[in-house]
């Protein structure tokens, strides 16, 4: 196959290119709506909101998801908060400070064009869930609340307690039922999509496996959107959902469909660290914390095991508020997390000693409950010091936090144009499972911005676009390319069930996946740890097809089963994102490669060589990935140094 | 740190057409400082690796928020711990040498599917019969031309905080799901948004209830004892005010479009 790189991204004005792009794209009349069928795979915020959109619009939508309702996808746990450039703060916010903190923040490595929609379109997210019903934290006035979050210097996040991402689902959820009731969107709970199917070079349906009976089936469709969220579990430990997997963008990508910049990994700071081996996730404490802790480690490594409580003012050192004196505490995510390492590193950490090393910081609410008072802090963070109480079993009122960087979300993903059509015709990608928007790093706040943007007002535009253009000819269930990947999918699943010299369940090849991941691909990279783990991989994938043990059969609920398709396919990621890793000579946001920083530690860009998406083609052999550049170009904001003094 | 050994008496069911029952295993060197799904993730491999079917349970976001997780330990739903969900049960609760009985929620509405899996979807055949607020896609009035009173909105959040996880209808004699219903009537009834439906939201939300053979609520407050997010039962008061009005201001029901 060949392909193509056009981006697709307007030009002129960047103010009015959406408004310029909507005006010129190809629309379906209301009458035609019902006669095409679109597929989507996902109901977090980017899928839910989608075919709710979509099937309010008159198309005859079916949606998939593998948890056993719409209600549980992984954005549900996201706690802090949406963005949205509505400038209520008065405080000088803009559509245009939005793009250009996501721009800076994303270190210069996203596309002009979608960010700068992104901001646009943000205004409409927060008045499309208020009329939903989703209870944003109010003034007592009655008008919505805000508060700050990373990279920003204005307050323009917008929340529901700790719990923004389970109302703004919530939100998205019964718009979803809605249509479901009304019958123009047909629910497929407890179904994972294991195949694409191509006919024509077109993505037209899918193929699913129902997690209770084992029935394998194909779908076919005019086309199929993926809204299947992050593959940050291929670390093993993350701030993520059990379930999130890569497994759609994986079998995408092995149909056609570029990858884009899967190096980019997401280290968030505020995490709990983690406490055995047994381990099986990482909690993640919102960076809204930021806004009131203060993070510190003791100026001596002789104090690190001492009760924090007892160690005196002067012999702290509040390394954010020394190093990055503007931004202080709320400095980026990749910054405050190299920060913490480094002075975990130099041993100055605190908490258990976890192989030789204290690795947390010490996140202090001490001072924010001497100021505001108990209730205030307990309004603002209530639930989240209940969970951390939990996890640990000390209580954060009284004793400070402790905290550690660990792996939170992917910027990579399906490459996808301005129309978010991946390069396989007819295939669109949404929310965290697309690269775009967000560059190398996440600002706080605006994965859930991305996902209802993407779900509610770009692809019910974009997508009729292709409706409306394309030649589609009927298709059913029994097409040969149909039958072929269902087929596929069985052989694969057989190939599972009966590996050579079965020994281990699918955890054990993970945890090993993770930590090889962690060490040579996480929060700094080099070259020789990159070629190192580019050795390591294959040789795990080889045990795992002859070691891996799965008892159930395949006819019945068999969570081993869909754990193993999970880790194969992670296993085959893994690869792909070191080979990136590898490849880009740079340091830029989640980025870090070692050998490309400045004197001080800072990571240091290579824009004359390296201002480009990374889309990398299967070449049908794993390790020879064929890499495609879509150059950046700047024409609005010019790149600079990232400084957050 | 304290290793415990626990006996576990789980019941097991290989599908929603077999009969179940328990079998008992042995979990040794628990960490304190495991989670109770971690506990049993260390079980399930251990039953992997001997070439025994693990134990099947649902679980996702293991931070207490998506509702997936839950299971009766020792007759309580989500365990002995109070406001807390299964995943976020910490084995420093328990004690060494402590039997524990392991069961799926048990209820005519949420048939066990395998061992520990219900069948839960009944929850969102209630919401798609009404728990929303219609609005369509893009054409949605400025956010704060809708003002909400911050004690109104607070109030809204304490009901919305409900994550479905379906512990109140496992902790009630009835089997009742009025409190989950109650929740998300409550979350939208007190906000403006949701006045216009209110009343027909009420009825349909109730009917639907009662056709998932759901019991009724005869006041037993078991399910706030259970439920991991403390919702209260205030709100099942409530609810059947917004009920009896229902069906005095809107007799006829109209078909939802
Ligand atoms: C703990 C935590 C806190 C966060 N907090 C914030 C925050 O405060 N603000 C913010 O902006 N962002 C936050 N994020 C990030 C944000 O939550 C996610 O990026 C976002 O919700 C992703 O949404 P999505 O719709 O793309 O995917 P998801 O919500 O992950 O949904 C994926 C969907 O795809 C389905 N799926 C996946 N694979 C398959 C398959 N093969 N077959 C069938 N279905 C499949 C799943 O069932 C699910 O329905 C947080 C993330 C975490 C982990």
């Amino acid at each position: 196959m060949t392909v193509r790189l056009d981006a697709k991204a307007p030009n002129g004005p960047i103010e009015t290119r959406w408004s310029r792009h909507k005006a010129a794209i190809k629309m379906v009349a209301p009458s035609n709506r019902r006669k095409h069928e679109i597929i989507v795979v996902g109901s977090g915020l980017a899928g839910a909101a989608a075919a709710a959109s979509l099937g309010e619009m008159g198309y005859q939508v079916k949606c998939f998801c593998f948890q056993d309702s719409p209600r549980r996808a992984h954005s549900i746990a996201a706690q802090g908060g949406i963005n949205s450039a509505k400038n209520y703060q008065n405080d000088n916010d803009s559509i245009w400070r939005l793009f250009y903190d996501t721009i800076k923040g994303g270190d210069f490595r996203a596309r002009e064009a979608n960010v700068y929609r992104l901001a646009e379109v943000s205004l409409d997210i927060i008045d499309q869930a208020v009329a939903q019903g989703v209870p944003f934290a109010r003034e007592y006035g009655g008008h919505l609340a805000n508060r700050s979050f990373g990279g920003a210097q204005v307050s323009r996040t917008f929340y529901a307690r700790g719990q923004t991402g389970q109302q703004l689902l919530l939100g998205a959820y019964q718009a979803l039922s809605r249509q479901i009731d009304i019958g123009t969107v047909r629910m497929f709970s407890r179904t994972e999509m294991l195949d694409l199917i191509r006919i024509d070079q077109k993505a037209r349906g899918i193929v699913t496996r129902d997690l209770v009976t084992g029935r394998l089936e194909a779908h076919v469709a005019d086309c199929v959107v993926l809204g299947t969220g992050g593959y940050g579990n291929v670390f093993y430990l993350s701030t993520n959902a059990k379930g999130s997997n890569c497994t759609a963008i994986l079998r995408a990508y092995r149909h056609g469909a570029l990858f884009a910049n899967p190096c980019y990994t997401q280290i968030h700071p505020t995490c709990i660290p983690q406490s055995g081996e047994y381990q099986s996730k990482l909690t993640l404490m919102s960076e809204s914390l930021r806004n009131d802790g203060r993070v510190w480690v003791p100026k001596s490594p002789e104090d690190c095991d001492k009760d924090p409580r007892l160690i005196q003012e002067e012999a702290r050192d509040y390394f954010l508020e020394r190093k990055y004196p503007a931004f202080g505490n709320l400095v980026p995510r990749d910054i405050a997390s190299r920060a913490a390492k480094a002075v975990c590193d130099e041993g100055r950490g605190v908490g258990p000693l976890i192989n030789g090393q204290r690795r947390g910081v010490y996140l202090d609410f001490a001072d924010a409950l001497r100021r505001l008072g108990h209730t205030a802090v307990e309004e603002r963070y209530g639930n989240l010091f209940q969970m951390y109480e939990r996890i640990t079993g000390e209580d954060p009122y009284e004793v400070p936090m402790r905290i550690y960087p660990a792996v939170h979300y992917t910027m990579g993903g399906l490459w996808v144009d301005y129309n978010l059509m991946t390069t396989v015709e007819g295939l669109f990608s949404i929310g965290e499972a697309n690269f775009s928007d967000h560059g190398a790093n996440r600002l706080g706040a605006s994965a859930l911005m991305q996902g209802l943007a993407d779900g509610y007002f770009i692809l019910p535009y974009t997508l009729p676009n292709y409706l409306a253009s394309s030649e589609l000819r009927p298709v059913a269930e029994d097409h040969p390319e149909a039958q072929r990947a269902l087929q596929e999918v069985q052989a694969g699943i057989h190939k599972l069930m009966s590996a050579p010299s079965p020994k281990y369940g699918p955890d054990w090849f993970h945890r090993k996946l993770g930590h090889i991941l962690w060490e040579h691909c996480g929060m700094g990279r080099t070259a020789t740890g990159l070629r190192q783990a580019l050795k390591e991989i294959p040789t795990l994938r080889d045990q795992f097809w002859s070691e891996i043990k799965i008892t159930t059969d395949p006819q019945h609920i068999n969570p081993t089963l869909e754990k193993a398709g999970r880790v194969a396919d992670f296993l085959e990621l893994a690869e792909l994102m070191c080979i990136d890793a590898l490849h880009r000579e740079e340091s830029c946001g989640g980025h870090f490669r070692e050998e490309h920083q400045s004197p001080e530690g800072e990571a240091k860009r290579n824009d004359a060589s390296f201002s480009y998406v990374a889309a990398w083609q299967y070449s049908g052999n794993l390790a020879y990935p064929t890499l495609h550049r879509e150059p950046l170009a700047f024409e609005s904001v010019t790149p600079s140094k990232r400084s957050y003094k | 740190m304290s290793l415990l050994r626990l006996t576990l008496h789980v019941w097991r069911q290989a599908s929603a057409n077999e009969p179940g029952s328990f079998q008992t295993y042995q979990a040794n060197n628990v960490n304190e400082h495991m989670s109770f799904l971690e506990m049993l993730d260390v079980v399930n491999e251990e039953l992997i690796e001997a070439g025994q079917d693990p134990i099947a349970f649902e679980h996702d976001c293991r931070e207490g928020i998506c509702g997936a997780c839950g299971m009766v330990i020792n007759g309580v739903p989500h365990g002995p711990q109070r406001a807390t969900t299964t995943c976020q049960l910490h084995m420093r609760h328990f004690t060494d040498g402590q039997e524990l009985w392991i069961e799926p929620w048990r209820a005519r509405a949420f048939p066990v599917l395998k061992d520990l899996v219900v069948d839960r979807s009944a929850f969102d055949r209630i919401i798609d019969a009404g728990g929303f607020i219609s609005v369509r896609t893009g054409s949605a009035p400025e956010a704060n031309s809708t003002r909400v009173p911050k004690h109104d909105a607070e109030s809204s959040m304490d009901a919305a905080s409900c994550i479905g996880c379906g512990a109140c209808v496992a902790a009630c004699p009835n089997a009742s799901a009025h409190l989950f219903v109650a929740a998300k009537v409550g979350h939208l009834g007190v906000l403006p948004q949701g006045q216009p439906e209110r009343h027909d939201r009420v009825r349909r939300m109730l009917i639907q209830h009662d056709a998932e053979v759901f019991g009724n609520c005869t006041n037993h407050g078991e399910c706030e004892a259970a439920c991991p997010k403390e919702i209260s039962v205030n709100w099942i008061a409530r609810m059947n005010r917004d009920f009896l009005k229902a069906n005095l201001i809107a007799p006829k029901l109209p078909k939802n479009t």
